[in-house]
């Protein structure tokens, strides 16, 4: 469909593409790639300056709050973040509609899932009554 | 052009591998000593080395080309030459900061 030259610079954009949440991934991509920034050289930082990393010290540092906190926001930005990445990298290089609709599904899915069971790991270290 | 790609290649290494192996982490550190033990050994594995070694430089190449892209998204460093500056910079940062942090662990600790 032509518009021709009278159309308002709106009109002619509008109904091209696809509109949808384009925005809010774009943005909640960024948010999280910076809460990542510091909860990630905090993870490294405090694996490279913890005493040992056997089970004992590891299970004290993360029932901390200072160690437990983190590492929760941690295991919930980088499922989101990384779900995030490989819906970009899937919708940019699988270009037939229905293989990248199964794909990110499966994506998703393997994302909540990961991060749940991520999650329960850490809610048993944390409030756990052995070790 | 390269940075871009490595970008991609490092973040998805880290969100299927890297999120694969601390989600293995936690739960084995969850189960107790001897599914522990398990961690420890393949960790302690030169092939488990490799990847450890591999995620590392993937981390330090993610975060720093990520920062490049932040800068990027705020409309700033699109100069021919401070772009290429800023994007062999997240290369040689990634390679020194990854050895640094392994001449640490095996130098400190083993």
């Amino acid at each position: 469909m032509s518009l021709g030259n009278s159309a308002s610079p709106l009109g002619k954009v509008r109904g091209i593409g696809s509109g949808h949440h384009g925005g809010d991934h774009w943005l909640t991509e960024r948010a999280t790639s910076i809460a990542l920034l510091l909860l990630g050289v905090w993870l490294l930082a405090s694996l490279l300056f913890l005493p040992a990393l056997d089970v004992r010290t590891l299970t004290e540092w993360l029932r901390a709050p200072s160690g437990g906190v983190p590492m929760v926001l941690f295991v919930i930005t980088a499922f989101r973040h990384g779900l995030d990445g490989l819906k970009v990298v899937v919708d940019d290089y699988v270009h037939d509609e229905g293989n990248r609709f199964a794909l990110n599904l499966i994506l998703l899915f393997a994302a909540v899932g990961g991060g749940a069971l991520a999650l329960w790991a850490l809610a048993k270290i944390i409030f756990g009554v052995n070790g | 052009m390269l940075v871009s790609i490595l970008h991609r290649v490092a973040g998805s290494g880290l969100a299927t591998v890297g999120l694969g192996i601390l989600t293995w982490w936690l739960v084995a550190l969850a189960r107790g000593p001897e599914a522990y033990a398990t961690v420890q050994q393949a960790a302690a594995h030169p092939l488990g080395l490799v990847v450890l070694i591999g995620l590392t430089w993937a981390f330090f190449q993610h975060l720093l080309s990520g920062i490049r892209h932040l800068v990027m998204d705020s409309g700033a460093g699109f100069e021919l030459g401070v772009n290429k500056t800023f994007a062999v910079l997240t290369i040689i940062g990634a390679a020194l900061l990854t050895a640094a942090t392994w001449f640490w662990i095996l130098g400190g600790r083993a």
